[in-house]
Order: structure tokens, then sequence, then C-alpha cells
């Protein structure tokens, strides 16, 4: 319990850092920062923001309606298949549709072709192409919580609406909508993360924003306040977002049991298949089309001779670093855990949140805390040093991947905690105590009655952190040590310089550990 | 108001077949029964007996294979016909009351009310509110109200619209097993004095016989009975209904001239068609006694208190088992193990051929 509550309170510390920072005052950054780009920076975060929620939450919500209530052909296979976008990284999908479709790309180059030079064609890397590539990879986290919300309650809604003289409409709009929009407020609360947090894609469509501005700071001016003073403006955007829906819900409750009969509404013939037609293309355009444009620019590249040498360095490194994050975020979950498990205490339960607050800050805001808080130790360790020996230290903690191993661990500790905590959940309490009774003390019930019955939902949380930190690029492009170079930073670099080809590769690589390892995990956790 | 005299309108069903798809048992199998205007009807049945289906197609929230459904005097279901579910006119109250959870009760009475005239929805709305017993609760949400309150609740926004038809899916079956016959009581009032058709479906016999004007026993997809309450009790068509409907004791019995012999005594033979060698005659426990008898050939296997009664398992000569209940009132218990003598004081009983499924 006391590792639980030290655990919570390392974890904390660098987001602690990000807001003293804004304390130390330098009104020179922030008169040039708000002379020059902050009003533009914000405007760009806000609209980016509205239309990615707009776009995704109509996706979300509407595919999850139809898939969810009513009957169609193909509607089993949609409910999984309209989930695989998950498993592309944003940026990977935002340079296939960058590629595709800017001006030197082939479907441009070919309707120039057919229609003349003259011809005008919307600018891809434009406000519009943003919200589109984002609204298409980011819907799944809104699908997947309306869809449970509307097959809970959804049906059932509509026939007490039927046998009231109503419609199917006015049951959407009247009564599903308001009822499931807690859960759909929690999967547009999870979109705007994602969206905040985004760094690869805004910088792929040369689209700059909060994020980026981080970037360009820390690297551009050097300037470690200045970055985390945009972070903290980053994060209050973030936690504005999750207050106002709390406010908004007030005395109606939207969650009542019911366990009632219902069966999926049977649509027309015509609507059926215009029902089938959507989910197709957009299984289509968000995941078929940019995996096969992947395999191909790969097979290309693997012909021209322009797969990167260190590909199997890099591809070493990703590995090393994503399952090394995974053994000790999945081992500090199962503390924190447990510790909720054995003991009630209110430290406890006022800390954990703070422990899995890195879930909902954006990368970049958790890279500067951590390099923050890193930059502090290394110059005391230094001063240590200096005043005993007289010798001058280097960067020690900086240069090294500790500090990646870290930030990881804040940004994401949420996804393997949320599996053990299930696990640990689904494991009764009599157990435990049985275990005390006949003298165990708790550290033997964990090892000994805990860990085996864990196995499974440890082995998902590793999974899924590997998931979630070979995508990552913020993090990584922050404060990853000198030379350090993963399959993210691989695919940033080659896609700042516009080559489409050479970063193929390693998404594809990325693409397919995602999809494999996500299909295992819901093998897992079928059996 | 001419809204509030509306009398009920006839519900009817024919040739009712519905298969669910992967189904080895078609859910309903050629049903078909009629309900007066104003009457109340309670489709009573074990869980899988397809009364819900039943209910759920005269909703229209099912489709049947083939069969008709009749609404008023308007086809709503049939070969050239399929209404939809809101186009039929009906109220519906679920199994769990299935409020709007962020709509205050006046606000889930008045949802269905959509494109009335204000002062009709105001009139309808005082009316039902009224009927209900509701008016101080018009203004809180559904989980701020008790189980029964949801329920008047659900009954006062199906009934508001003046449709003249409720179909009730199990209402009682959320509700404390307590209040559970109060409520039955107020539902009933409340639906006779508006003068509603009302079709109920429920599983518990007791709430059935004391809700309904006349009940439909349903098993594995078909209709077995429809009667009243009294004649289904009494003189069930076939041992499944009767044993459905309250304990029942089948004891054997043979046929000589019109004597029907059993163990516990001879029986006069209430039927006159021909019915084979083996019969049984069924009794309820109620209709059997049991004294203590040294010379007795029937043992007592367990004695229990149910409060108003007592209920005796007696062992016969034969083996069989038979269930005996005894007003507790002057009754002196008898222990485990004891001999005793089984009589029944009924001279017709109902006999039944004995080689069933």
């Amino acid at each position: 319990m006391v590792a639980a509550a030290l655990l919570a309170i390392i974890v904390a510390l660098p987001i602690v850092a990000v807001i003293i920072s804004v304390f130390e005052a330098r009104a020179d950054v922030w008169v040039h920062l708000a002379e020059t780009r902050l009003l533009a920076l914000s405007w760009n975060t806000i609209r980016l923001l509205a239309g990615v929620l707009v776009g995704a939450g109509v996706l979300g919500v509407g595919l999850a309606w139809l898939v969810a209530v009513h009957r169609f052909p193909g509607r089993r296979f949609f409910q999984v298949a309209l989930v695989l976008p998950m498993a592309v990284p944003a940026y990977v999908v935002a340079f296939v549709m960058v590629g595709l479709l800017d001006f030197a790309g082939p479907v441009q180059t070919w309707l120039r072709g057919v229609f003349g030079p003259n011809l005008w064609l919307p600018e891809i890397r434009s406000y519009g192409g943003v919200v589109i590539a984002m609204s298409l990879v980011f819907y799944p986290y809104v699908f997947l919580l309306a869809r449970a919300a509307f097959a809970e309650r959804g049906a059932s809604m509509v026939e007490a609406a039927r046998s009231l003289g109503r419609g199917p409409g006015a049951a959407f709009w009247r009564l599903a909508l308001p009822i499931a929009r807690p859960a759909i407020a929690g999967g547009l609360g999870l979109v705007a993360m994602e969206t905040l947090g985004d760094f690869g894609t805004v910088s792929i469509f040369n689209y700059d924003t909060f994020t980026t501005a981080v970037y360009r700071v820390w690297f551009g001016m050097f300037d470690r306040v200045a970055a985390g003073q945009i972070a903290i403006a980053l994060m209050l955007f973030a936690f504005l977002l999750i207050g106002g829906e709390r406010l908004a819900r007030g005395r109606a409750r939207y969650t009542v049991p019911d366990v009632a009969r219902s069966s999926p509404i049977p649509l027309s013939r015509g609507r059926a298949w215009l029902a089938t037609a959507a989910c197709t293309l957009v299984v289509l355009i968000a995941f078929v089309v940019p995996a096969a444009v992947l395999v191909k620019w790969s097979m290309r590249a693997w012909q021209l001779g322009h797969v990167a040498q260190t590909y199997p360095q890099l591809v070493r490194n990703t590995a090393f670093i994503a399952m090394f994050a995974a053994v000790i975020a999945s081992f500090c979950a199962l503390v924190l855990a447990y510790g909720s498990r054995v003991s009630d205490s209110r430290a406890l339960r006022a800390l954990r949140p703070a422990a899995l607050l890195g879930y909902a800050v954006p990368g970049s805001v958790i890279a500067v805390g951590v390099l923050l808080v890193l930059t502090w130790l290394d110059n005391g360790l230094n001063n240590v040093f200096k005043s005993l020996f007289g010798i001058e230290l280097p960067m020690l903690l900086i240069a090294s991947a500790g500090g990646l191993l870290f930030a990881y661990l804040i940004r994401f500790l949420a996804v393997p905690f949320q599996s053990v905590q299930a696990g640990l959940g689904r494991i009764p309490k009599s157990l435990d105590e049985s275990a005390r009774s006949v003298g165990a003390s708790t550290s033997r019930v964990l090892t000994r009655i805990h860990a085996p019955l864990l196995r499974g939902s440890l082995a998902t949380a590793m999974i899924l952190m590997i998931v979630e930190v070979v995508k990552e690029m913020p993090v990584t492009m922050l404060i990853r040590p000198f030379g350090f170079e993963t399959l993210a930073v691989e695919i940033w670099q080659r896609t700042s310089d516009g080559m489409w080809i050479e970063a193929a590769p390693p998404s594809l690589t990325i693409l397919a550990c995602g999809t494999v390892l996500v299909a295992l995990v819901t093998r897992m956790q079928k059996s | 108001m001419k809204l509030r005299d509306t009398l009920g309108r006839r519900v009817a069903v024919q040739g009712i077949h519905k298969r669910f798809a992967g189904a080895g048992r078609a859910a309903l199998d050629d049903v078909s029964l009629s309900v007066a205007p104003g009457s109340i009807f309670a489709l009573l049945g074990p869980s899988g007996s397809g009364k819900t289906t039943l209910l759920r197609i005269i909703a229209g929230f099912e489709t049947p294979d083939a069969g008709t459904v009749i609404i008023g005097d308007r086809v709503v279901c049939g070969p050239s016909a399929r209404v939809a579910p809101e186009k039929r006119g009906i109220g519906f109250v679920f199994q769990h009351a299935a409020l709007f959870p962020h709509l205050t009760v006046r606000e889930n009475i008045l949802f269905g009310m959509h494109g009335f005239p204000k002062p009709t929805q105001k009139a309808a709305l005082a009316h039902v509110t009224e009927l209900c017993a509701l008016p101080a609760l018009l203004d809180r949400y559904p989980h701020e109200l008790s189980g029964g309150e949801q329920q008047r609740a659900a009954m006062a926004r199906a009934m508001a619209r003046g449709n003249g038809v409720v179909l009730l899916d199990e209402p009682m079956s959320s509700i404390d097993a307590s209040l559970r016959a109060e409520m039955g009581a107020e539902l009933r009032t409340i639906l006779r004095e508006s003068g509603t058709t009302a079709i109920l479906v429920t599983h518990d016999q007791a709430e059935a016989l004391a809700f309904a004007d006349v009940v439909g026993v349903m098993r594995e997809g078909r209709i077995e009975q429809i009667d009243t309450p009294q004649n289904v009790y009494v003189s069930p068509v076939n041992p499944a209904v009767g044993s459905f409907l309250g304990a029942a004791n089948f004891v054997p019995a043979t046929l000589s001239a019109d004597e029907l012999r059993t163990e516990i005594g001879c029986f006069i033979c209430a039927r006159m068609q021909p019915m084979g060698e083996r019969l049984e005659v069924m009794l309820r426990p109620n209709e059997l006694a049991v004294a203590r008898d040294d010379g007795g050939s029937a043992f007592i296997d367990d004695t229990r208190f149910t409060g108003a009664t007592w209920l005796y398992t007696v062992r016969l000569a034969s083996g069989n088992i038979v269930r005996c209940e005894m007003p507790a009132p002057g009754h002196a218990p008898i222990e485990p193990g004891a001999r005793v003598r089984v009589s029944s004081s009924v001279s017709r009983p109902l006999v039944f051929p004995a080689d069933r499924d």
C-alpha cells in the first residue's frame, strides 16, 4: 500500500513540475508568444478540436446507432470491422492521405491528366484535410462506447417510443441520444485527448497546434519554461473539457437496470443496403485503403532499395523499449491496483487518480514535465558531486533511456491498470481472506494467489502497453536519448521530408504489429 | 373531452405462426384468440411458452411468419397489411417499466402525446395522473420512484393517448412479492375505471387468476385453454394445465362400471367418453384430508407448517406420493413417520388418461 502511494506520487511528479513552471516568471517569453503565435495557436487548436469532435462524433454515433439497433446485411461483421481503424496510428493515415492526394500525388496527377492542367482541386494539407483524417481514425472511440450504450438500451427505447406512437427518429433524438450522452461524452473525451495530444498528424499536414509549438519551442528556442507554459495551456484545454460534461448532467440519471428483451429493427431492402454501403465505405477509407497503400509503397521501397539500412536496428530498438516499458508499467499497474484492493486508505484513494492522470495529458506535456524533473535531478546530482569531489558530471539522467521509460509509464499507466484492475475484480475477496486466515502475508497472497490467477490480465496489460508505446510519437521525439531511433521516429523524419515511400515500411510494421496484437487480445478475452 | 370515454377496442389474433431463426421448435404454432372490448385477458404460461412473443407480435415489435392481428376493426398485421407499431394505437407496459430515465414522470407521459393539441394534452395528463394516483410524483425522475410508483407511471404513460388498448408484459415481476397483489389490484382498478382492453402476460398463476376476466394458458407455443379463471382452475383441459395453475396430485385409477377405483377411495366418473384402461384422477392438496390411523397403509414423509395450513407429504402403500393440505386452525399436526389414512371429500374429481406424454 505504501508502495502504491509512493508510485502514485512519483508518477504525478512531472505533471506537477509543469504546473509549477508556470509560476516561474518569464514575462518576455509570454510576451513574445502572445505577440506572435499564441492567438493563432489557440485558434488553430480550438478549430481542430471542434472539427474532429463533430466529425468523429457524427461518424461514431451514427455508425453505432446503425449497428446496435438495426438489422442489415453484414451487421455482425461491421460490429468488429468498424473498430479496426483504431489499430492504425493517426499519422499513418495522415501521410497515406497526403501522399495519395496532394498536388504531386497519383490521384491529382491522374485527374489533371484527364481534365487538363488547370483543374482546381482542394489542397489536402489544409484544415479540412486534418479534420477528415483525424475523424476517420478517432471515431472508433465514440463508436465503441456509444454502441455499448445503444445495445444496452437503444432497441428497448425504440420499442417504448413506438408503443407511444412515436417513430424511430424520435426515439433516436429524444431518447437514445440523451441517454447515451455520458457514453458519447466519454468517447468524445478520448477523441479530444487524442486530438490535443496528437503530434504526428498535424506535423504531416503542416498544421500548427500547441503540440507542435511545444516541440519547436523546446528544440528551436531551447526554452524549457516556455515549452512548459504552452504545455499548461494545452492541459487546461483537456481539463475544461472533462469538467464541462459533468456540469451539464444535473439531476437526471442515465442508467437504469434493464434486461427487457428487444430485437433489432429490420430495415427496408433499400435502406439496409445503404447501411451496408456506408459501413463498407468507412472501413475501406479508414483501414483497407491505408493498409493496401502501405503494402504497395513498402514493396516499391523494397524494389528501389529504399528501405532504411537501419531498419533492423529500428525494429530492435522499438521492440526493446516497448517491451521494457510494458514490463515496468504492468508491474506498476499491479502494485497500484493491488494497493487499492488491500487498503481503503483515503490517501491512496486521493492519489490513485493522480497516477492515472497521464492518459488525459498530451504526450508533449508529459515529456516536458519529465525533462524538467530530470534536469532538476541532474543539476542536483551535479552540485552534490561538485561540492564533494570537485568533478563536473555530464547530464546523466537526461541522456539515458530511463527518462523515456519514465515518460511512457506516466503517459500510459492507465492502460495496463484498467486490465489488471478488471482482472483483480474477478478474483473474489474471499480468496484473499482465506489465504490471510491461514497466515499468508499480503505479498505472499500477491505472488502465490493473485499472480497466477492474473496471468491473462497481465498479458493483456503488457500487449496493450506495447501497442501504445510502439506508435507513440511526441514523447519519443522529445526525450529519446541522442541517436536512439525507433520506427515512429523514422516515420516522422521521413514524412517531414515528404518521403512517403521510405516511410511506408516502418508504418506497415507498426500497423501489422498493432492489428495482430489487438486481435490477440480480443481472442484472449473471449476464451 | 371525448377522449376520456373511449371504450376499449377488440383485439384478436388468428392463426399466428412464428419460428425464430435457428430455433428447433416454433415459438408460436397456430395461435388464435379474441379479447372482448374492455375486458382483461391474461396470457399465462411458463417461460418459453411463447406468451411474450405473442404480445410483441400484437404490438408489432415482432413480425409473425403467418397469421392476422386485428385491433379494433383494423387488420394491423396480415397477408396484405403491416402497420408499424407506432401506428397501431396500443399502449405497452414493459417488464421493467422502461420509463425514460432522463425525463420526469410528466415528460414521460407527455412524450406519447406529441402532436396532440395542447388542451388535449393537458386534459389527458390530468386524467391519467388522477387515475394512477400520480399527482405528487409528476416532477420526479424515474430513479426517484419506488418500483410500484414506476409501474403506475408506466401505466399512465401507456394510457395517456386514450387508445383503449394496453398490453402489459409481466409488469409486476420487478416488484416485491409482498406488494405484488396490491399492485395488481391497483392496475386492475385503473383498467376497469377507464374501460380499457388489456392483455397481460404473466407466469404467475395467482396473478393471472386474480387479475383477468379471461385466462389463456400457453405451453410450448400453443394455447391449451381459454376460459374464465374459475374454469381453468377447476376444470383444466389436461393435466399440464391443471398442475400449472396450482399444485395437484394425480392418483392412478381404474374404471369399473362408472366407478373410479383408487388407493384413496372410489369416485364417480365425471366424463362419459371412453378414455382407455389406465386413468388418473386429479385432486388438489386441499381436496385431500389426512387422519392419524394406526391401521392405515400410508405414512407421513414430511410435515410443514405454512401459516394458514399444514402441508403433508404422504407416501401411499403403492409408493406414490401425494401432497395434502389441512387448514391449520383446529388441526393437531401429525409427526413424520406416523401411519395415516388419506381421504377426499370430492365425489366427482377430474379424470385424465394416465399415459400422457
